[in-house]
């Protein structure tokens, strides 16, 4: 087989071998398999690409946790449990705790879905490269949203063995962390991967999102202090934050905090509403860009 | 029996009419080529054949489908080779086959042989664990052929395949096409070099601005646009506008070219005893064969490349 | 002297010239929105934690509010997070992607005159957003000594030496994988440099490995200029980064060949 590149082509003794072995899966075949499972198949592909840099994500996945929890976790809260004796009914530690893992799987989908996704599009053009395979424009947005869902479960579940590391959670139901962090990040990503698809220029669009969103969000929405330490005229910063509703729905499982169960329910509703859209949108913005 | 069908085909943007109404067939086995030069629509042709790009009207099947409702069924027929090379710099070479294979639902176990395979066809079996980025313009070339054939197509699409490579590069690239299309893969291929339909093409359409201006062999259409041989006379650029007038009777037909004059002859070196004859001693002198370079010269009155 | 023979052509000024060339042609907002990042940080800190926090012991003792005790540390921070952007990213881009130097290394200019041009432009950032700082913190009432002014020079002092040393590491990364590297030791430097709490709350062992980073020196000192109260540690402070930013020029001028001429 190998010493094929040497033979003459003129000869073409193995004609119809390279061409049709006759060992692929029939063309109506391989439709049908990519119409049902193409999702999972651009997926599949995410999460072998992602093997190129999983020393970072490693890295990040188990070095995050341990240096907020030991910094803002121990050293901050050292000052705060001294200053006001707790936040919440409890230490700083386990105030804090839920609200760092929430933001930092947040802020993940921001590396995740910007600059990636401008590369797809325009630098490397993978999504044009599957897209001119079986897989649909809207398989490929949903496998990407399934992949980094998928990469932002396993980071959750290291943050959370990290929360009972320090002991830091002091409620059994805390596991849930492991579906609400994800769920959040997603609530952020989703709509921001269906605006970074629509970018064609690389400017400053990605670096101001991380400068007036993200940074602001991470800081305001409610992860180092509750929303009511701030003056009522920028608690709406919390509100319209997917990792504020995140952070909250963190804390109920995490140690307990009291929450009336419609708010709980809002929670919820804007985390699947605003997943559901942004991956609607995403699909849309995928279709028109790969089927102009 | 045609592989692909084009009837009235048309795709605009706004008002500019990238394809502007065009009729094509493609036999099965055939190795068909779309000529013209840049923005001449060959591209957004070859997407509307994938179903990437949604035609404005007219009619197109592949291979009895319609690409725009059975996209998949369309596309798992089809191995694809776009414009620019869009592999995975963040994988290696066969992982790059392997990972695209999976696009098209293909069991793991096959695309482990198929990558071996297609490796060597490629002649890259000992690149198949190096980065991308380490590859030349060529290899990476061959690569992405290597992974538009991934699934067997029975229609290979390129796009410009040789764009962009040295004649060395360029050299390799067509005899492995050649040999594809020894195995009866239709190739559909766009250029806008002459050299390479005048290698690939069994027959081609020459189209400009989204229409198609001939139709037919690389030989058939030299011989009905063209004569057989082609005198390029260059006496300095201010001076070839005042000579031409004193040839115009030595040729079947005269282009003057902001560099040189040509003159269409069937016999050029006669033509060139007659130039000199005339005591018009050009600075250098050239006779060549007719080329598809002279068929667009003469059909659309432009060079092609520009 | 001879490492250096064929690096330098005297003509900084060109690289100057074109980096505020490029400032003028860009939206200005890129320019104004680096500086929001620390603000961000004072107001959410100081404020909404400030609250629970209460009062914290300052240099030699001196009780001060958490406001006042985090805005000399987030200028010292961000002077760092200025001078390291612009010399290891930045160059490592326009090396890598964008080609700059290769053009410009071309020409009759040398790979000193891009590194020193570069390091300048870093300083000039610097230096627009330290100003910025401190305006923010007067207004807050935070600045409550004329040594408060002597933090913008300090803030290039440290600048200089974090872009310095920034730019000699670059020359050893050629992925962007190895580029992160610089991030991860950033964070965790910014975290614990007794920026948003005392280090003391940690062993002693670890309180030493604290005190042996740059930037703890950068916050300590920029602390003490806030309030005008000095010790004997400012000058090990001072001379910290005096010795970081020779040490690093020269480092940096001994890699010039490794970054540049690759």
């Amino acid at each position: 087989m190998t010493d094929r590149a040497a033979t003459p082509i003129t000869l073409g003794t193995d004609s119809n071998r390279l061409a049709y072995t006759g060992r692929a899966l029939a063309p109506s075949v391989q439709a049908s398999i990519t119409r049902r499972w193409g999702w999972w198949l651009y997926a599949e592909y995410r999460l072998i690409n992602m093997r190129a840099y999983l020393q970072t994500i490693l890295i990040r996945a188990i070095g995050l946790p341990l240096l907020y929890l030991s910094s803002m976790g121990l050293g901050l809260g050292n000052l705060v449990d001294a200053g006001a004796g707790g936040v919440d009914g409890v230490s700083y530690l386990v105030f804090v705790g839920p609200g760092l893992l929430v933001s930092s799987i947040v802020m993940e989908a921001t590396g995740e879905f910007t600059f990636p996704v401008m590369s797809g599009f325009k630098w490397q053009k993978h999504y044009f490269a599957a897209a001119a395979s079986p897989l649909t424009p809207a398989q490929i947005a949903l496998g990407e949203v399934a992949a980094v869902g998928l990469r932002f479960i396993a980071e959750t579940v290291i943050f959370w063995l990290a929360l009972l590391l320090f002991g830091a959670v002091v409620s059994p139901a805390s596991w849930l962390v492991v579906l609400i962090a994800p769920l959040a990040a997603l609530a952020f990503g989703a709509p921001l991967l269906a605006f970074a698809a629509t970018q064609t220029d690389e400017g400053t669009q990605f670096s101001f999102i991380q400068r007036f969103i993200v940074m602001p969000m991470f800081l305001f929405a409610g992860t180092f202090f509750p929303l009511t330490a701030m003056p009522w005229y920028l608690q709406w910063v919390g509100w319209v934050s997917p990792m504020w509703h995140g952070t909250q729905l963190a804390r109920v499982v995490c140690y307990g905090m009291a929450n009336p169960w419609w708010l709980t329910v809002v929670h919820m509703a804007v985390l699947v509403g605003c997943t559901a859209g942004g991956v609607w949108a995403a699909i849309r913005v995928f279709t028109r860009r790969l089927r102009r | 029996m045609s592989v692909i069908e084009a009837r009235g085909l048309v795709k605009s943007y706004g008002d500019l009419n990238a394809v502007d109404g065009i009729d094509f067939e493609v036999a099965a086995g055939e190795s068909f080529g779309l000529l013209g030069p840049n923005g001449a629509g060959k591209s957004t042709t070859m997407r509307m054949i994938g179903g990437t790009s949604l035609r404005t009207a007219g009619t197109l099947t592949v291979l009895g489908m319609d690409p725009e409702v059975q996209g998949p069924d369309v596309r798992a027929n089809l191995g694809v080779i776009p414009q620019q090379d869009n592999l995975d710099t963040e994988l290696r070479c066969r992982e790059n086959l392997i990972t695209y294979g999976r696009y098209f639902g293909l069991p793991r176990a096959y695309l482990q042989q198929r990558a071996d395979d297609l490796l060597a066809f490629a002649q890259l079996t000992e690149k198949a664990n190096e980065k991308v980025d380490n590859l030349s313009g060529g290899m990476k070339r061959r690569l992405t052929i290597a992974r538009g054939l991934i699934n067997e197509p029975r229609i290979l699409l390129l796009d410009e395949p040789t764009t962009g490579l040295d004649p060395q590069a360029r050299h390799i690239l067509w005899d492995r096409l050649f040999r594809l299309k020894e195995e009866g893969v239709t190739l559909v291929v766009t250029t806008h070099f002459m050299d390479e339909a005048e290698q690939l093409c069994d027959r081609l359409v020459v189209m400009d601005h989204g229409r198609i201006v001939a139709e037919g062999s690389p030989a058939q259409l030299i011989r009905e646009h063209s004569t057989r041989e082609v005198l390029e006379v260059r006496f300095g650029s201010d001076r070839n506008a005042a000579v031409v007038e004193q040839l115009a009777d030595l040729a079947e037909r005269i282009e003057v070219l902001p560099d040189r004059v040509l003159l269409y002859s069937a016999d050029g070196e006669a033509a060139l005893e007659h130039v000199r004859g005339r005591g018009l001693n050009p600075v250098t002198s050239l006779v060549r064969r007719s080329s598809l370079e002279d068929v667009f010269l003469r059909l659309t009155g432009r060079s092609l490349i520009d | 002297m001879t490492a250096m023979a064929g690096l330098y052509a005297g003509n900084v000024r060109a690289v100057l010239e074109r980096g505020f060339k490029v400032i003028g042609n860009q939206n200005w907002t890129i320019l104004v929105s680096g500086f929001f990042e620390p603000v961000f940080y004072l107001l959410a800190m100081g404020y909404g934690l400030g609250g629970m926090v209460g009062q914290v012991s300052g240099p030699n003792g001196t009780p001060m509010s958490y406001l006042s005790f985090i805005a000399p540390a987030l200028l010292a921070t961000s002077a760092m997070n200025g001078a390291i952007y612009d010399s290891t990213w930045n160059v490592f881009f326009k090396m890598k992607f964008a080609r700059i130097y290769e053009a410009m290394l071309s020409t009759s200019l040398g790979p000193l005159d891009v590194a020193a041009g570069e390091i300048g432009m870093a300083l000039f950032r610097g230096l627009l957003y330290a100003c910025g700082f401190l305006v923010v913190m007067a207004g807050l009432g935070i600045a409550t000594s004329w040594w408060a002014l002597a933090m913008v020079p300090v803030a290039l002092l440290i600048a200089l030496g974090f872009a310095a040393v920034g730019m000699a590491v670059t020359s050893w990364f050629s992925t962007f994988q190895q580029m992160e590297l610089i991030n991860i030791v950033l964070l965790p430097m910014f975290m614990f440099s007794s920026t948003l709490f005392p280090i003391d709350v940690y062993p002693q062992a670890v309180q030493w490995f604290i005190q042996a980073l740059p930037l703890w020196h950068g916050v300590e000192l920029m602390r003490q200029l806030s309030i005008g109260a000095f010790g004997p540690m400012t000058a090990v402070h001072l001379a910290y980064f005096g010795v970081m930013s020779v040490a690093g020029v020269i480092f940096c001028a001994l890699r010039l060949r490794a970054l540049f001429l690759r």
